[in-house]
């Protein structure tokens, strides 16, 4: 029976409802030291001298000297240092690593460090250190603008936003067979294994790295694992011991990375009747104090800050800038969230200058079937834009909606918005992902160093495969994530692990079915002993990306989605209330709709946080409310009732016709619950919309 | 120290002002019992004492002496609350799920959504959004 489409349980359901998966933490092995880390506290300046005065018996200490390989995290650039050799760029850099097996030892061992510090900068727009720039430009822009009607501008505002995963970053190394094993909470064990690589200057055989259970990750855990694993080795390599690094909530949250900061600035030409004529956008990201992955966050950012609209004359001008403040990186949705946040409040304000309903504004210049978006993409029969907007605009009876709320404590808004699953143009082709299926005595079992984070991979992997070979799904297993025994199928982000890794597991599936005649795996597991099919990604045909011009088709496919956000104001504190939230969503087909649910009620529910609550106070490049106890993440009472529809108009180019499903659902609470804050006779251009800046607000309003 | 835990008697050699959150996961070698922020705002560590939620690691182990403790790994793995965690993809990275668990143990029988919602307001989910939870605990 096809298991693809429904609710089969989850693989790993029973473990985590019972507290016996294994997380990190949960991991001991004989002889284990635990480590800390000791860190800059100014935010720029030069080291003059580390001091250690305490008897340093029973201590393992290292510092940058004890790197065997490259003082360095290996990502797209390599200019961030695994330790500070000299010269700081933020607080809470890496300095010194300390280990020992007595916890209470480490925390009494004191480090100094003498510094002297310089002057440092914190606001991305006086940063000259571009990381990163990019141009799309379509059409004439100038030209264009010229000789429309009526011209929109405005300037809007998001923040750091923490991914705050419950399980914070961790890890384990071990020396083992004269190299290194490393077991950690993390979403990509292959560019672990790379950074370790570089580091340690050991040939890739020596380098083994294994994902334990995962306790959310947002992306939180794309990068940062790589600086976390490397020290963890270190320390792991000089005492010949293994050794437990992992941080509480308060380095973990001033540590590591977070969602770029933005600026971003509308200018509009649009004719009476509705129709956008001109966009030139233009967009900075405060990258912090390193590379990172800041280049393609600001590219993903940029490619949707168009959204998902026609328009024939499009500029839009990006770049990430470097501040000295912890390096911002990886977080569900990309950069996307933020342009797609400046956007759809600017297409509210449009709609408002011109008189016009919001929901028409939007419907008259949704990209339709055959339409090309900011890069010359001609989206493709799936592109659902118009249908999603229909939809939600019903269910959530909208306009009724609209007329009753007016005058009233409570608002209506929306907000249209699409995203491209998988790496953004070549980057599929470059990464070349690999997954392989073996025939076992159960069935069949799926080798991808793909990460269950929570989403649900193994089990949406599972009923792939178990479909694809015609075999039921309890007969298919999933190997760990061990690089030392799966194919790298590249890392688990961007919306790929369905839609790209999943689609290689499904040609793997075919190939097997193909090599082993009508045979169920398991009984040709026993006639004939172990079949391994490996497939590597192969890129649709007619896909064209031109990475220099940044023309192009920047994913083979987009998911479409349409929210609604009902909220109501406190008159007296000024508190924003969401009291319902409807989400239209359109991501191909839904494997499991028990897990797709999930993914958009979570995702969603970190979008309100988003808009509402999650403010990360910096204060002279630190994050000051580094606790639960201040930096606020929705709880059951903050978080509305919610319809999730989830919509299923198929792509030829995923599993079953599946897209991606996990950022989506993060880019559209924001700007649809800024504009349901906007029909409150609100102008707010800045998230976290909190009671301080919605009292700033009714100031001027009123 | 003596402790009970899930039914049994436990002679724990710690300092009495050892989180029970340690005494727990590393002196009893019950490690379902998670950490999230060590401040008690999370409620990963959400454990029952004498039938009261309570976050484990904000509650010294000299105050659960003579006091019954419970933690996830005393519900067996067949109680009806797993059961509908597990069907209801009420876990997702599950490292809530054993004190959202802990937590809903407490409500009362037959409880109603906002029960639900006040009695979790002090468990923190950073995947679901809550909603599979309360689906979950409602059927359960």
């Amino acid at each position: 029976m096809p298991v693809v489409g429904t609710n089969v349980p989850r693989k790993d359901a029973a473990e985590k409802v019972t507290g016996s998966a294994k997380y990190v933490d949960d991991l001991a092995f004989p002889g284990m030291l635990h480590a800390r880390t000791i860190r800059s506290t100014i935010a720029r300046g030069r080291i003059r001298d580390v001091r250690l005065p305490f008897d340093r018996a029973g201590y393992t200490v290292v510092d940058y000297r004890d790197i065997p390989g490259r003082n360095a995290v290996a990502l797209i650039e390599d200019d961030q240092p695994l330790l500070v050799e000299r010269e700081i760029r933020h607080v809470a850099e890496p300095i010194v690593l300390l280990a020992h097996q007595d916890r209470d030892a480490l925390l009494r061992a004191r480090v100094e460090i003498e510094c002297e510090p310089l002057e440092a900068i914190f606001d991305p727009q006086q940063s000259v250190q571009v990381l990163k720039d990019l141009r799309i430009v379509k059409g004439d822009v100038d030209a264009a603008l010229a000789r429309t009607d009526v011209i929109v501008e405005g300037e809007y505002r998001t923040g750091h936003q923490e991914q705050l995963y419950i399980e914070p970053n961790g890890v384990i190394a071990v020396p083992e067979n004269g190299g290194i094993t490393v077991y950690g909470s993390l979403q990509c064990p292959f560019y672990v294994h790379k950074a370790l690589r570089i580091a340690l200057g050991f040939p890739a055989d020596r380098i083994r790295v294994v994902q334990t259970e995962t306790g959310g990750g947002f992306g939180g855990k794309e990068e940062y694992p790589s600086v976390i694993a490397a020290h963890a080795a270190l320390l792991a390599l000089k005492s010949k011991r293994p050794v437990k690094l992992v941080y509480d909530r308060l380095e973990d949250m001033l540590a590591t990375t977070k969602r770029h900061p933005s600026i971003v600035r509308h200018r509009t030409g649009v004719t009476r009747d509705g129709d956008l004529v001109a966009m030139d956008i233009d967009v900075l990201m405060d990258g912090g104090a390193y590379v990172t992955l800041s280049p393609v966050v600001l590219s993903r950012g940029a490619i949707h800050a168009a959204g998902p609209y026609r328009c024939d004359h499009v500029r839009i001008a990006a770049r990430a800038v470097a501040t000295n403040t912890p390096p911002n990186g990886a977080f569900r949705g990309f950069g996307a969230p933020q342009t797609q946040f400046a956007l759809e409040v600017h297409m509210e304000r449009i709609a408002e200058t011109l008189g016009m309903d919001p929901a028409r504004f939007r419907e008259l210049n949704a990209l339709r079937p055959g339409d090309t978006t900011a890069t010359g993409q001609r989206v493709e029969a799936d592109c659902s834009a118009l249908q999603v907007l229909e939809q939600a605009a019903q269910r959530s009876d909208f306009h009724a909606k609209r007329e009753r709320y007016a005058g009233t404590n409570r608002g209506i808004g929306l907000a249209l918005f699409f995203h491209g699953a998988g790496f953004t143009g070549s980057g599929e082709v470059t990464l070349a992902s690999r997954a392989a299926l073996a025939t076992s005595e159960r069935g069949v079992r799926i080798l991808v160093g793909s990460a269950e984070i929570g989403q649900g991979t193994r089990t949406m992997h599972a009923q792939i495969v178990a479909d694809s070979l015609g075999i039921p799904y309890d007969d298919v297993e999933t190997a760990l994530p061990d690089t030392s025994s799966v194919p790298d199928s590249g890392p688990t982000v961007a919306s790929r692990t369905c839609m790209v890794v999943g689609g290689i597991l499904q040609r793997c599936a075919e190939e097997l079915r193909a090599r082993i005649g009508d045979l169920h795996p398991a009984e040709h597991f026993r006639r004939h002993g172990p079949t391994v099919v490996t497939k590597q990604y192969e890129p649709p045909h007619g896909i064209r990306w031109d990475d220099d011009t940044y023309r192009g088709d920047a994913y083979a496919t987009y998911a479409w989605a349409c929210d609604v956000a009902e909220v109501e104001m406190d008159p007296d504190t000024y508190e924003i209330r969401p009291i319902h939230f409807t989400a239209v969503q359109d991501i191909g087909k839904a494997i499991h709709p028990t897990l797709v649910a999930g993914q958009i009620e979570g995702g969603t529910a970190q979008g309100i946080g988003y808009a509402l609550l999650e403010e990360v106070v910096m204060r002279d490049g630190a994050m000051a409310n580094a606790q639960m106890t201040n930096y606020l993440v929705p709880t059951t009472l903050d978080t509305p009732t919610m319809d999730v529809v989830i919509v299923e108009t198929p792509s030829h180019h995923g599993p079953f016709g599946a897209k991606g499903v996990g950022e989506m659902p993060i880019d559209g609470p924001a700007p649809a619950i800024v504009n349901a804050i906007r029909h409150l006779g609100l102008d707010i251009r800045q998230i976290p919309a909190t009671p301080e800046r919605i009292a700033e607000a009714a100031c001027v309003s009123v | 120290m003596r402790l009970r835990v899930n039914g049994r008697e436990m002679e724990v050699d710690a300092p009495p002002m050892t989180r029970l959150l340690d005494v727990l996961r590393i002196h009893c070698e019950l490690p379902g019992t998670k950490e999230g922020c060590g401040e008690g705002e999370c409620g990963a560590c959400t454990v029952l004492l004498d039938g009261e939620p309570v976050c484990a690691c904000l509650v010294p182990a000299a105050h659960a002496e003579s006091a019954e403790v419970t933690t996830i790994e005393g519900l067996g793995g067949e109680h009806p609350l797993q059961r509908a965690f597990a069907e209801h993809g009420a876990a997702q990275c599950g490292i809530c799920t054993p004190g959202m668990i802990m937590a809903a143990l407490a409500l009362p029988p037959s409880p109603t959504l906002d029960d639900v919602r006040v009695a979790l307001a002090g468990n923190i989910c950073r995947c679901t959004g809550y909603h599979a939870i309360y689906r979950a605990i409602l059927r359960a």
